[in-house]
């Protein structure tokens, strides 16, 4: 019962972190119908941003401002430089995942020749050594740190989009493009905040893990696909469905490495999509599209 | 331009006089570079070849049926994992690589079951996520990856007086050739046209007969087969496999390969498969400048020349077919 307890808050960190990166997916997919592989390498670009700053003994509120901007401005660089004209021109589906994909190579190319291959650490205020007990559990001041990142960025993140006046543009311009530029809504600024934010989000993912791990070009690699299958399984156009999904993706990773074999958690939780997917292709929260011909 | 009056003529490989006389130059190129050209040219023409094999398989998935896979290296991985078992106990060089095929085929069918429901992004998560299964299962399974020091395997034995890197060479340049001539029949029948209508739309393909499970099935099996062989003569060339060589990385690389040599389009899928190769070489010196241009060029091409290498050769034909009018 301990051991469930124990590997469950595991897995809620993993999956609080899985949910930042889901919901940067889910709402670039949900405004301009991209899915975005470039999405873990402005992470890591941005993390590395904040290791240099803190390095050169800049404060964490600083650092974490400033990575934040620059992911957030590489992905309104990178929406409004190439996607949207790309767009313009009617490039399909298949199209712009390749060009985010390019995107991500040349982030990853531009990240080991600055900073090189070699892992860092990253010097974090937040410590996982130092650990509480909440009655049976021990959990890591990190994990605490993570989880109410996750809480926080996700509740930052329902805010803006149910409760302002962007958020009401936002949920317009995903609806129906055409309609909402009818209406006033300046969908192309529009768009390029939810590029921004969506980065963002993804930095915040980013800099929470890196303190677990060490720093190298890669890192994200498997946290962007974890939270991208994520997204996928709660269904890419749903929010609630991202959060969802990661936390029961963070979760099952956690109770397979404990109870079944830790090598093949990875594998397990891709099967659990796969299987979900085949009885729910839309994703667990997911409105079902209908095709026209 | 010249009139094209029946079908049999419109399906005819190299249909203009000058075609005949380039592809033979292009041929006569090919038989004369060991001759002429020092052996680690011959190697590097030696991998474009098997490479091309692995694009035109991916190429006829992606580019032809329309159906995004990202677990390419799954298929390589077990391609050549089969391929060297098999050798291992003894079995000949094509017999390997048909069972390496022939496995990787079957795989591919099974993969190809969730591409029945998922589609674009859904289905893209299913086959990466089984890319990634393929690869664990290596990495943790000593019996099948042959323990952590990997699976060895014979060299081709030097036949008809020639060297082993020419041996290999001409086996497989044959190999691709068939590939090639194997891969234009299938694009230019039922099943290419089949698959070309379920890309552009699968609804559509459905209420025109099209038997939707037996060909994106067929689409995946075929597509797994090119990649086993692959993976296979990948392997043989190596000499030496580990699971590790088979990561995400590869499957990436492929799919790069298929971009910027041209989707659906078989000469673009060795165009593909040369640049991919030849870009680490010319930027040996500066290792990490080699992701930089690789997405460079991706941007660039996508955004001027959608469809990649293949169509600027297109283009540039053109012109000179028209030259001096325009």
């Amino acid at each position: 019962m301990e051991k469930l307890l124990q590997y469950t808050l595991t897995g809620l960190a993993a999956g609080s972190l899985y949910a930042l990166v889901a919901l940067g997916v889910v709402l670039i997919y949900r405004s301009t119908r991209v899915l975005n592989f470039a999405h873990g390498d402005i992470a890591t670009l941005a993390t590395f941003v904040a290791f240099s700053l803190l390095t050169n003994r800049y404060s964490f509120p600083v650092a974490l401002a400033s990575s934040l901007l620059v992911g957030a401005a590489v992905g309104v660089a990178f929406y409004v430089g190439v996607l949207a004209k790309a767009q313009r021109e009617g490039a399909n589906l298949l199209g712009m995942v390749i060009l985010t994909l390019g995107l991500a190579l040349i982030i990853q190319g531009a990240v080991v020749w600055w900073w090189g291959a070699e892992p860092v650490s990253l010097p974090f205020p937040i410590s996982d050594t130092r650990t509480y007990k909440l009655g049976p559990v021990v959990v890591s001041q990190l994990s605490i740190a993570t989880m109410a990142a996750g809480l926080v960025g996700s509740l930052l993140l329902y805010l803006l989009v149910q409760k302002t006046r962007l958020g009401l543009a936002m949920r317009a311009t995903s609806e129906n493009v055409m309609a909402a530029q009818t209406l006033g809504i300046p969908t192309r600024m529009v768009l390029s905040v939810s590029w921004g934010v969506a980065s963002a989000l993804g930095v915040v993912a980013g800099i929470f893990l890196a303190p677990a791990l060490l720093l190298d070009p890669f890192f994200m690699l498997d946290p962007f696909l974890k939270g991208f299958a994520a997204a996928v399984l709660g269904g890419l156009n749903s929010l609630p469905g991202a959060v969802v999904g990661a936390v029961i993706l963070g979760v099952a990773e956690s109770l397979t490495g404990a109870y079944v074999s830790i090598q093949f958690k990875n594998t397990l939780a891709f099967l659990i999509i796969i299987v979900v997917l085949l009885l729910r292709p839309e994703g667990l929260l997911g409105k079902e599209f209908k095709e026209r011909v | 331009m010249d009139l094209i009056e029946s079908y049999a003529q419109d399906l005819r490989f190299a249909r203009r006089r000058i075609t005949q006389v380039l592809l033979g130059i292009l041929l006569a190129a090919l038989v004369a570079l060991p001759w002429v050209a020092p052996d680690h040219v011959v190697f590097l023409g030696t991998l474009i070849a098997l490479y091309s094999i692995g694009v035109m398989g991916q190429n006829l998935l992606i580019g032809y049926t329309g159906q995004i896979s990202f677990g390419q290296a799954g298929f390589l991985a077990i391609g050549a994992f089969a391929f060297g078992h098999m050798r291992v106990w003894g079995a000949p060089f094509l017999v390997a690589l048909a069972g390496a095929g022939g496995v990787a085929a079957l795989a591919g069918v099974v993969v190809g079951f969730p591409s029945l429901r998922l589609k674009g992004p859904y289905l893209s998560i299913a086959t990466l996520g089984f890319g990634v299964a393929v690869y664990q299962v290596f990495v943790n399974w000593e019996v099948l990856s042959g323990g952590r020091s990997g699976l060895s395997i014979a060299r081709l034995a030097p036949m008809l007086g020639l060297t082993g890197t020419q041996t290999v060479y001409y086996t497989y340049v044959l190999l691709l050739a068939v590939f090639t001539l194997a891969t234009y029949n299938i694009v230019s029948s039922y099943v290419g046209r089949a698959f070309v209508a379920i890309r552009d739309s699968d609804i559509a393909a459905e209420v025109n007969g099209v038997n939707l499970t037996r060909y994106k099935l067929l689409a995946f099996a075929i597509s797994s087969f090119y990649a086993g062989v692959h993976g296979a003569l990948y392997a043989q060339v190596l000499g030496h496999i580990e699971p590790q060589i088979f990561n995400i990385g590869e499957s990436l690389t492929l799919f790069v390969a298929v971009i910027i040599g041209g989707v659906a389009s078989i000469e673009g899928s060795i165009l593909g498969a040369a640049f991919v190769l030849l870009v680490p070489k010319v930027f040996s010196e500066f290792r990490e400048m080699v992701p930089i241009v690789y997405g460079a060029t991706i941007l660039i091409v996508l955004i001027f020349e959608p469809r990649g290498l293949f169509g600027r050769w297109l283009k540039a034909r053109l012109y000179f077919q028209l030259w001096p009018f325009r």
